[in-house]
């Protein structure tokens, strides 16, 4: 499986791109100047357009060396290898250079130093229904798209039934796309890129189209795709998408790998890199930290039953938030709350502090450490950020102290069979999943002949 | 479209001059099949005459042109009758010039695109060259139209028409390769096209005859393609003897042009997508 030249799919070697950043425009004072300016703009423009796509003052193989405030290096000498049938994640913040790495795997625009070997044909699914017409009917635009994304008239003749039953608009196939819905173009439009069949599929976000039940559809056959054989270059910003379908992960930052490797651990290492710490936040410094005269933030931790500082949970064991709040001023109820969210924006839960102890009652000053524990078996898998917020009940008016995206975690599905998604091993939807008590009544020829339940939660 | 299991290509950054891949350009001769019949189908879609105006646009032209330049300016025409003289002219021009501007702009209406899938680059500006055709094969029949009611019989000139034909495509393909990889850093090509447009009607015989040009500027004013390509169709289609010394400059400039315009197209194609 290792190594041998033969299996190679994609092997890139140094790679590099560089733009030129726009030279601003000056501005001048006076009227004169304006006018001069104007006159002998034509030259400078000349110039300055010509210079966009000239690289000739760059050195091209230093690796880095000065950076020059009107050069970009999208990517500056990334090297990797990818064998046939691997599934390949690309993660990575805005900016580190993953499209601009997709566009050149798909040739859409050439590398300005290094090399890429690439065995099979690639489709790049960088936007779903690119070169769609208006106009066109759906069956038109079928094989417009098709022949657009390289297939001949003959293959989409071969897989025309094929496709509209997958994008599930049959009975509009003859209606110009302009009078369709945007799911059923977005539908449509998948369906044809699903179809391919290349030997290296390059897909980029397109997950994030149709509904729930289309993108299932989508994940799905990605998963087919990959199962046969074939190569998946998938890059997302969805981690749960990305840990799910990937076999492998590479994490660009600023243009280089920052890690290639195992999914969970390289998706920890973006979620802990991409924030200082995730899974703990002190502020050493009281008086600059949130709060008021009243009540400071001290620290904010995750941390297992075990008392481990972590920002990777097992979704079957409970997660501990741990806020630590130093009292300034005897005489005021305050309440720790706070919030969970996950990738996709939705605010999963709010908790509140609901200790008894200190329930209604003003807290004398002091150091306090409040945990609340997120159950196992609660939060989906996925990647969550925690927002705090600390409140004060006033007799007059509530104080809010918010702290926000300081914490980040990641809660990890394993496949052992114990935990809610049982021995499926496909995508599960959904913003929780708890394990349920299930219960199954047996009636053979109507008479009840056992009751199975299973242990509850 | 590399279509072999085994097919193994290579990227690496682009040097020095390159040829044209016609292998790769015959490779997609499905997606010119489908990009010119979506340009067909979406230039007529929901009008009332449809195809109809590939013959009303050219015919109004000549109207016009027959009234101002025939009527009241009474330009000589060797003895032909302006109407007729006309439309032999006007029906090539009508397709060069519409060829022309949507070619030479044809990087910048796809734009979007260029930044969102692969395909030779190429075949944006050849796509207009093709797609117009179309329309010129339905005006053919004006001419056809306009010989009979002149009752111009057809001669063994005609066997040349198809050589013009294709140095009539020739010319916007020329244009359309200079023009639109210049488009690519300076939009001034949008504007400047209009102008253009109408300038080189003017430079070729298509209101006037080209025997009124002075003996000593012949040679100059046959340089320009546009001139044999008229030349070209008037001789064959009405019978008169073939006039070589305006064609044969025009053939030359135009091949070279095209082979100069394609590689300066190839040179510009690897900037393409970092700078539109």
């Amino acid at each position: 499986m290792n190594g041998s030249k033969r299996d190679l799919a994609i092997r890139v070697e140094d790679i590099a791109k560089v733009y030129r950043l726009g030279v601003k425009d000056e501005m001048h004072d006076t009227f004169g100047k304006t006018v001069m300016s104007f006159l002998r703009k034509p030259l400078k423009n000349l110039k300055k357009y010509k210079s966009l796509y000239q690289f000739d003052d760059i050195d091209m193989d230093s690796s880095g060396g000065a950076d020059r405030d009107d050069i970009l290096w999208a990517l500056r000498g990334v090297s990797f290898e990818v064998r046939q049938g691997e599934v390949v994640g690309i993660i990575g913040t805005n900016g580190a250079g993953k499209s601009t790495l997709l566009k050149i795997l798909s040739r859409i625009t050439p590398p300005s130093r290094g090399e890429i070997m690439i065995r099979g044909r690639v489709s790049s699914l960088l936007e779903v229904g690119t070169g769609f017409h208006p106009e066109l009917t759906g069956r038109e635009n079928v094989y417009l798209n098709g022949t657009i994304l390289g297939m001949r008239k003959a293959e989409i003749d071969r897989k025309f039934d094929e496709i509209v039953e997958f994008s599930g608009v049959e009975t509009f196939l003859d209606t110009p796309v302009k009078r369709y819905s945007s799911g059923m173009r977005v539908r449509l439009a998948f369906a044809v890129a699903a179809h391919l069949e290349p030997e290296i599929l390059i897909v980029d976000e397109v997950l994030a189209v149709g509904d729930v039940a289309f993108q299932r559809k989508c994940m799905n056959k990605m998963q087919e795709v990959g199962s046969q054989g074939r190569t998946v270059l998938f890059v997302s910003h969805s981690m749960p998408a990305i840990t799910r379908m990937c076999e492998r992960v590479i994490l660009l930052d600023r243009g280089q790998v920052a890690a290639d490797g195992e999914p969970h651990q390289v998706v920890s290492e973006y979620i802990r890199g991409s924030r200082e710490s995730a899974a703990e936040k002190r502020w050493e410094d009281l008086s600059a930290a949130p709060g008021g005269k009243v009540v400071r933030l001290r620290a904010l931790r995750l941390k297992t039953e075990d008392q481990r500082t972590t920002d990777a949970f097992d979704i079957r064991r409970p997660i501990g938030v741990e806020i630590e709040i130093e009292v300034l001023e005897d005489g005021h109820v305050i309440l720790p709350t706070f919030s969970v969210w996950n990738s996709e924006g939705i605010n999963v839960c709010v908790a509140v502090d609901v200790d008894p102890a200190w329930r209604k009652r003003a807290r004398p000053p002091g150091r306090y450490v409040c945990t609340g524990w997120i159950p196992g078996n609660f939060l989906a898998e996925g990647a969550f950020t925690l927002n705090t917020t600390l409140w004060l009940q006033e007799p007059v008016r509530n104080q809010e102290y918010h702290v926000t995206d300081v914490l980040a975690f990641h809660v990890i599905d394993s496949l052992e069979g114990d935990s809610a998604r049982g021995d499926y091993v496909g995508d599960l939807p959904g913003v929780t999943r708890p394990l349920l008590k299930w219960e199954t009544v047996y009636y053979e020829e109507g008479r009840e002949v056992s009751r199975i339940g299973r242990a509850a939660i | 479209m590399n279509a072999g299991k085994e097919q193994v290509s290579i990227i690496r950054p682009p040097r020095g001059w390159e040829l044209i891949n016609l292998r790769e350009l015959l490779e997609y001769r499905d997606l010119f099949y489908f990009l010119v019949w979506k340009d067909i189908k979406a230039m007529y879609a929901q009008t009332i005459l449809g195809f109809g105006w590939a013959i009303l646009q050219p015919l109004i032209q000549i109207l016009i042109f027959t009234i101002i330049f025939g009527k009241v300016a009474k330009i000589p025409t060797d003895g032909i009758p302006y109407f007729l003289f006309a439309t032999v002219a006007i029906i090539p021009w009508t397709y060069m010039s519409t060829s022309m501007s949507l070619s030479g702009l044809s990087l910048i209406t796809g734009q979007n695109m260029l930044g969102k899938v692969y395909f030779p680059r190429l075949i944006y500006p050849v796509t207009p060259v093709l797609t117009k055709l179309v329309d010129f094969g339905i005006s053919l029949l004006i001419i056809v139209a306009v010989m009979v009611y002149y009752q111009v019989a057809p001669t063994m000139q005609l066997l040349y028409l198809p050589l013009f034909i294709l140095m009539m495509m020739c010319v916007p393909m020329m244009a359309g390769l200079w023009l639109s990889s210049l488009s690519i850093r300076f939009r001034d090509v949008r504007f400047a096209m209009q102008f253009v447009i109408r300038m080189l009607m003017y430079s070729a015989p298509i209101v006037y005859t080209a025997s009124s040009i002075p003996e000593t500027y012949r040679f100059f004013y046959s340089l320009n393609p546009i001139v044999g390509v008229i030349e070209g169709f008037r001789a064959s289609l009405l019978g008169l003897p073939m006039p070589w010394e305006y064609i044969v400059p025009g053939l030359v400039v135009c091949i070279i042009g095209m082979v100069g315009g394609a590689l300066y197209f190839k040179r510009m194609e690897r900037v393409i997508v970092d700078v539109i």
